[in-house]
């Protein structure tokens, strides 16, 4: 196959960037949209051009490293990450605009590669249950219902890549926020932190600059690992609780 | 530049301080609406039974509550209550409008829409559009009165409201029918995201079948109120009402 | 248990020290010391942690703000330190080379963690988890770190539970527990298919909570370059910031590295593209010994090579084996052709035909061995793939071997097959555009994991004072093979619950004398990292750092890989060397080494895999028996099983960094069994 691809260039976060556009030859259908990146850059490396730089890491859809907005969708036109996305979703000729994910939150770092640190701090201030190593008590002596704890399961499958946050035309990050509360809010360890946990993570997630929900759904949409609109109920739900309880 | 992060958590964050309270805010003063606009909607399909029962409607609403409300007592609690729902509604929408703004400086070169209704993409610009009609419905039949119509002198509302309406929606002022039908076009689109959303953030929607459940009472509310409303100046105009 | 095993209390021993006969590295390295851990702990096996705990001596909790902690990897064995430790209030800072310490390889972990709770009342037992563990890795590894490892492999469940994993459930809310790995017990939790990522999710968690508490400061996107040593002690690291390319000195009191293996040295593996050994390479080269480098654990079903472009290997869960056939056909003809159309006679069943007891089940080495000599015959599937031979030439083979759901399909319906591995074929589906539930899969063995590492005694410090392995990055528990389910409880034993309770012994001497950055051994490592970098940023020559990655993972996974042999290791050895003059003459890196630069990082990463291949191989060299994950060709049993040589090799090869150019220096650690003894495994 043969490609035009527009990429966006910026050499570092003060930097203006650009769309810059490249012809590439060779490419098969078998490649990984991120192989396919990677022999452009080989070309490049060649021309002595300086390769694109994006972020990739296990590269089998788990570890959430991979961003890209293709063609103006979220990890491109398939359900999965960009580096789960194979080339036979494209054909001959195409033009593939490349972009990283634009969000004032998740600063340009180089050309593809943004600083998703916002996103650890909305975990620090409250995304965790506290549970000292060694304090804890026998494991089978609190069950948990087993329709709760496949709720937390599903919604605590969020790999933190940020897609929600780039499709959304707020820049919300209510997605992976909502995840996180429910997973944490379903099952009986996470109940003594539930309302003070809400409270601090939304107080986060607003300081960083993301913007609010206007429930259009896109984020879910985007979602790679399939999250549903309903975390950001139930987070609107334990924040609304919140107000009476705690 | 050294660590990355750390460096400014949030200490005694409050709930109402939130975006999310923006968008209850929003939600609770969305309600108000919904439920004064199904109000309206049912008084105006008083016409349908004619000329005295609608006047007769329109008076009660004056009297109501007599005597432990003074005359047209009611009415002022209503536009009260409205007016600071829509302070609130308007206040919430232009902070967060304000803070997606701010968030998403550079703009994306090409961007696809994948889930999202129009008329949640619309909410904005619509919520506008119905501002802006509201201030021309309140000059045309509460504060003006303008009475644009042929049937000679504009009749004292207070007098008789019914023909005030008739008289609007003639068939030689088609154009305001369909200033009228344009903006219920807009409040179908406003309520049919706005209802779900409603719904959304006050956190009733937390399985894929009560969200199912919220969009369809999106249509509903959506097609009920705007298409209830649209039944009395089409109906004038085609001179059933008359 | 096989007839014949007994309990026993570890009192004395049942094993003599190995003598080694041949010598087929002679020449490749020099002999050093005989080598003893002197912090094996003694006494009845069950009570030698507890006593060793009670006899550590402890800090403080008013000193240990005093000291600070260096912890370099986030995974399950970094991540979980980094928060236990800050928990007790030590300070610690912990690097990744990741924009978050979520990203850490751990959570690529599929299967399960195990436990000896004994939920299923099925006769699980610390003692039977430790047998199977030392069994498993065929008597490779050390006793008492096994027996350690099987006793606080309860405590990480109940851990992860507080922490709110989400393992799975039965209805009545109680956690469940699947069978895995061959064993007869079933004491592995799980997550669906995404046990690490939970259970790396619950230690990033807890970490960050540290990091809110202010006791734990974490680096991003910082790589670990070189290792600080002052008066003998680890004191620090060197590390480039990856976004503004400075290079950088963080000092401590101890420093702890759990930087995850090194299987990229393969370039193909099942690894995260950033997988790498800098950081322990780095520790080698300055005197930390690094043990059993060869063993190196090929996982059976993998998804196939596709071409020249595959930069990552993708794992299937091994479950599929259960229900799957493996084939290829008979003829070499056949081999283009559709397999639907291929008729039943004309496949060859190869697992049932030569091991028809365990058929499709035989462990991980045999099925993947198995594969690779039907495809090295000619009869493999899939696209053909390009290989450069020993003389230069280059052939092409189809690198991929059939597992047909077919009859499993037929058995058990469509609908039960795809509520057991539904993610799974999904998966499968969307990398090779081809639907599993119509045509057979194609599968082909990949490298998973590595039990080699820095060598650490009983209290995971390695041989440089101070400095401490966790995780996949040292060599302890596994022995020669890892059973499955078990990387996992490792990791997590070593971060939540070993290092916790051994690094105190050594911090108790602390605060250490205070140094700063203008000491001379600090400014040494720094300028030797710096130049270094200018070095490889200077070269300018033709080739990318890829292409040189890509050549030496063909010559390890060629001659290193599932059938070494002594004549291809010398090889191997011969093209290595000749590989690192050109790297070092004629690599290519662009751009700038003060901004990021992602060749520059690689070209780091691939200098260190270059000189650990070499290692690698003679390592294996020297082993002239097959174990584990290391199989020699020369020793094997008529029927093509792996033959161990107890007599010879019951030893740990720790390996002493020889210099620039000098040899390495083998030592020996003997492995003497005192609560199990040895036994040849046979799957026929």
């Amino acid at each position: 196959m043969k490609l035009t691809l527009k990429i966006w260039r910026q050499a570092n976060a003060s930097d203006k960037g650009a769309l810059k556009t490249y012809e590439l030859d060779g490419v098969s259908q078998d490649m990984s949209f991120l192989e396919m990146l990677d022999l452009l850059n080989e070309q490049l490396l060649h021309n002595d051009e300086e390769p694109v730089a994006f972020d990739s890491d296990c590269r089998e859809g788990i570890c959430g490293m991979c961003s890209l907005m293709i063609n103006g969708e979220a990890h491109g036109p398939e359900v999965t990450t960009t580096c789960q996305l194979h080339m036979r979703s494209f054909k001959d000729g195409d033009t593939i605009t490349i972009e990283p994910w634009r969000a004032a939150s998740f600063p340009i770092v180089k050309d593809l590669i943004v600083d998703r640190s916002a996103f650890d701090r909305i975990i620090q201030n409250g995304g965790y249950i506290s549970a000292n190593t060694g304090s804890a008590p026998e494991a089978n002596s609190v069950p948990a219902p087993r329709d709760k704890a496949m709720r937390a399961f599903n919604t605590a499958t969020c790999i933190g890549c940020g897609a929600c946050v780039a499709a959304c035309p707020n820049g919300s990050a209510s997605l992976f926020l909502g995840a996180k509360i429910t997973h944490l809010g379903e099952l009986p360890q996470g109940q003594p932190e539930r309302y003070s946990r809400v409270q601090s993570m939304i107080g986060q997630h607003d300081a960083e600059g993301f913007g609010g929900c206007t429930n259009i759904g896109e984020c879910a949409a985007a979602c790679p690992k399939e999250i549903p609109l309903d975390v950001i109920s139930q987070l609107n739900k334990d924040l609304r609780k919140s107000m009476i309880l705690g | 530049m050294r660590a990355v992060a750390t460096t400014t958590l949030i200490k005694g964050a409050r709930s109402t301080r939130s975006t999310i309270a923006l968008k209850l805010l929003m939600a609770a003063s969305g309600i108000v609406f919904v439920l004064f606009v199904l109000v309206h909607m049912y008084g105006n399909l008083k016409a349908f039974s004619g000329e005295l029962a609608y006047n007769e409607y329109a008076e009660h609403l004056r009297t109501f509550g007599e005597p432990y409300l003074p005359y047209g007592g009611l009415l002022w609690i209503l536009r009260v209550v409205l007016l600071g729902s829509l302070v609130a509604h308007v206040g919430a929408a232009v902070a967060l409008a304000r803070r997606a703004h701010a968030q998403r400086p550079v703009k994306y070169a090409v961007k696809k829409n994948k889930a999202s209704s129009l008329s949640s993409r619309t909410m904005r610009w619509g919520g506008v559009a119905l501002f802006v009609f509201i201030v021309w419905h309140l000059l045309h039949f509460t504060i003006a009165k303008i009475n644009v119509g042929k049937g000679g002198q504009a009749p004292d509302i207070t007098e008789n409201p019914y023909r005030l309406l008739v008289n609007s929606f003639l068939p030689e002022q088609w154009w305001m029918v369909a200033i009228y039908l344009l903006a219920m076009l807009a409040l179908a689109f406003h309520l049919h995201h706005g209802t779900f959303s409603a719904i959304q953030t006050l956190g009733f929607t937390n399985t894929a079948e009560s969200r199912a459940r919220a969009r369809v009472a999106g249509w509903v509310v959506a097609i009920v109120i705007a298409g209830g409303f649209s039944l009395v100046p089409l109906f004038t105009v085609f001179g059933v009402i008359s | 248990m096989a007839a014949g095993t007994h309990y026993l209390p570890g009192l004395t021993p049942t094993n003599e020290a190995p003598v080694q006969k041949s010598d087929d590295a002679a020449g490749y390295y020099v002999l050093g010391d005989k080598l003893v851990d002197p912090k094996t702990p003694t006494g009845p096996i069950a009570e030698r942690w507890t006593t060793r705990k009670f006899e550590n001596r402890l800090v403080n909790p008013a000193n240990r703000r005093k000291l600070d902690i260096i912890i370099v990897g986030t995974g399950l064995a970094g991540g979980a330190a980094a928060a236990t430790l800050g928990e007790a209030g030590y300070n610690v800072k912990s690097f990744c080379y990741q924009d978050s310490p979520r990203r850490a390889h751990s959570i690529a972990a599929q299967g399960g963690i195990n436990a000896s709770k004994n939920y299923k009342s099925d006769g699980d037992s610390d003692y039977r988890l430790f047998y199977d563990t030392v069994k498993g890795g065929d008597y490779r590894s050390r006793e008492s770190n096994v027996y350690r490892l099987a006793e606080v492999s309860t405590n990480i469940i109940d851990q992860c539970v507080a922490q709110g994993v989400p393992f799975a459930r039965e209805y009545g809310g109680l956690l469940d527990n699947r069978s895995f790995g061959g064993v007869q017990v079933s004491r592995t939790f799980y997550a669906r298919g995404q046990t690490g990522q939970q259970l790396l999710l619950g230690a990033y968690q807890a970490m960050e909570r540290q990091v809110a508490a202010g006791t734990v400061e974490q680096f991003t996107r910082h790589e670990m370059l070189d290792v600080i040593i002052v008066d003998g002690r680890a004191r620090g690291i060197v590390a480039r910031n990856m976004v503004t390319g400075e290079i950088e000195t963080h000092l401590a009191d101890a420093v702890v590295l759990a930087t995850g293996g090194y299987g990229n040295v393969f370039y193909l593996s099942t690894n995260a593209m950033g997988s790498n050994v800098m950081a322990a390479w780095r520790a080698h080269r300055k005197g930390a010994y690094m043990a059993n480098p060869c063993y190196t654990q090929i996982h059976p079903t993998c998804i196939p090579v596709t071409g020249a472009h595959q930069s990552k290997l993708t794992l299937m869960s091994e479950s599929l084996r259960n229900d799957g056939r493996i084939w290829v056909p008979k003829k070499a003809e056949d081999c283009t052709k559709d397999p639907r159309d291929i008729p039943e006679e004309d496949r060859d069943y190869f697992l049932e035909r030569i091991y028809p007891a365990f058929g499709n089940l035989v462990p991980r080495d045999i099925a993947s061995r198995a594969a690779k000599y039907m495809c090295d015959e000619g009869r493999g599937v899939g696209p053909e793939v390009e290989e450069t031979q020993p003389d230069g030439t280059v052939k092409k083979f189809r690198r991929g071997v059939y597992l047909d759901l077919g009859a499993a399909i037929e058995r058990l319906g469509k609908d039960k097959i795809e509520e057991k591995y539904d993610n799974l074929l999904d998966m499968y589906e969307r990398i090779t555009g081809e639907n599993p539930y119509e045509v057979p899969m194609r599968i082909y063995p990949a490298v998973h994991y590595v039990m080699g590492g820095l060598w650490v005694d009983y209290e995971l410090q390695t041989s440089i004072t101070g400095l401490f392995c966790a995780g996949e990055a040292n060599f302890s528990d596994h022995g020669a093979n890892r059973l499955g389910a078990s990387a996992l409880m490792q990791g997590l034993a070593d971060g939540y619950f070993v290092l916790p309770n051994t690094i105190t012994d050594y911090l108790a001497d602390g605060p250490f004398e205070k140094i700063d950055e203008s000491h001379p051994a600090v400014v040494e490592a720094l300028e030797g990292v710096q130049s270094r970098v200018e070095k490889l940023m200077s070269i300018n020559g033709e080739r990318s750092v890829e292409s040189i990655h890509k050549e030496l993972g063909q010559i390890m996974w060629e001659y290193c890989g599932m059938d070494r042999r002594e004549e291809g290791l010398k090889t191997a050895i011969g093209l290595i060397r000749e590989l690192k003059k050109e790297f070092w003459t004629n690599v290519k890196v662009l751009g700038s080494a003060d901004s990021l630069n992602q060749d520059l990082e690689k070209a780091n990463r691939v200098a260190d895999f270059i000189e650990l291949g070499e290692l690698m191989c003679i390592d294996a060299l020297n082993r002239r028996e097959s174990c584990g994950g290391h199989f020699r060709g020369e020793s094997q049993t008529e029927e093509g099983e792996a033959l161990r040589h107890d007599d010879e090799f019951a030893y740990v090869a720790a390996w002493e960094f020889g210099g620039e150019d000098g040899a390495p220096i083998l030592h020996k650690e003997d492995l003497i069994y005192t609560a199990i003894e040895m036994k040849q495994r046979s799957y026929k």
